[in-house]
């Protein structure tokens, strides 16, 4: 594939690194000089001095034929523009934007760009997932359906531990599937099961549901807004 | 009207003096606190501290109630983020956004903001000025 990477920062720089090992052909877009030529130097001629928001400069790295273009630089704003530059001028089909700030990711969405990265918001999912503490975690985001597959720990003190499943009030659109005990194969949640310490929950609910599940496993009432 | 601007500079602070004399509520956004300094000593309206491009930011600077949005910081690109989710996030009816690429003026004006390119207009004000 020929994908062109706006930024060559330190992420663009291991990025096109790692994109040129599998053998994709890589054109970096980075507008200070010294950059530009510490990765010609280190990989190749690959790099192009330019702003990778101007179409001229765009045009010029061939981003009519682009499979890809993915934007790393460090501002939100100039990997939009970049995006939806390459989108909307040159027919690029998949854009990908590093985000700073996680409340762009459903912004950028919007507006059209096809994937965005949060650096933030996957360390808060590595703490989240670290923390045994945490009731709830992510495991997967189904995107088109605005659902996500999320597991849950029943700890102690937890209002649902010797519960009957069928007994707990789940917000809607919530579903609670597997349960994975300590010591016992996988089994479905069934309305009579009484849920113990420890054990695991498999659950899909709706993203914005998210939080008044977490309450009704820490006993705490959802946060609103 | 409740008319948002974003960036403080010059053209910021000159239409917000303008607006905010002829009874408009206004608020002026800007990262930087020295640039209200340009905002005349009768300006009634919201001076607010902080990023625009930043969808927290515009939502305390009243953006839900706001019946106007303008970007006119320096940068391309944060105009044209920050004019998006007014327009598109927040529903803002009436945003314009200064850009001073013409290229990228022309892509945007396409997918359906108000835009202005300084260069554009100035270049065309001082060749009718040489009137040539």
């Amino acid at each position: 594939m020929y994908i062109i990477v706006v930024g060559g920062g330190q992420v663009g720089y291991y990025l096109s690194k790692a994109l040129l090992a599998e053998g994709h052909e890589i054109l970096v877009l980075e507008k200070d000089r010294a950059k530009c030529e510490r990765i010609n130097e280190e990989l190749g001629s690959i790099c192009m001095k330019g702003d990778g928001c101007e179409a001229s400069i765009l045009k010029e790295a061939g981003t009519g034929r682009a499979d890809m273009l993915i934007a790393v630089t460090d501002g939100d704003e100039d990997n939009l523009v970049a995006c939806q530059v390459a989108k909307h001028m040159f027919n690029v089909s998949r854009t990908i934007a590093r985000l700073s700030n996680p409340k762009n990711e459903v912004i950028f969405k919007k507006l059209g760009i096809d994937c965005t990265i949060s650096s933030t918001n996957l360390i808060l999912e590595h703490i989240e997932s670290e923390l045994p503490t945490h009731p709830l975690m992510h495991l997967l985001k189904l995107r088109e359906s605005n659902m996500e597959i999320v597991e849950i720990r029943i700890s102690k003190g937890s209002p649902a531990v010797g519960k009957r499943f069928g007994d707990l009030k789940l917000p809607p659109d919530s579903m609670l599937v597997l349960l994975l005990r300590h010591g016992q194969r996988p089994q479905l949640l069934r309305t009579d099961t009484i849920l113990e310490i420890d054990d695991q929950v498999l659950a899909v609910t709706k993203s914005d549901q998210e939080e008044a599940l977490r309450a009704v496993f820490s006993g705490k009432p959802a946060k609103t807004g | 009207m409740n008319i948002v601007i974003m960036g403080c500079g010059r053209v910021g602070a000159q239409l917000a003096n303008i607006l905010d004399a002829e009874g408009h509520k206004i608020t002026v956004l800007d990262i930087n606190p020295d640039s209200f300094r340009k905002l005349s000593p009768e300006f009634k309206g919201t001076a607010l501290i902080g990023d625009g491009t930043d969808a927290d930011t515009l939502r305390r600077a009243g953006i839900e109630g706001a019946d106007g949005f303008v970007a006119v910081t320096q940068g391309d690109n944060r105009n044209v983020l920050a004019a998006q989710i007014s327009k598109h996030i927040f529903g803002v009816k009436k945003v314009v956004c200064r850009i001073y690429d013409p290229l990228r003026r022309e892509l945007y004006a396409n997918l359906g903001l108000e835009t202005v390119s300084p260069t554009v207009i100035f270049a065309q004000l001082l060749k009718e000025r040489l009137e040539v």
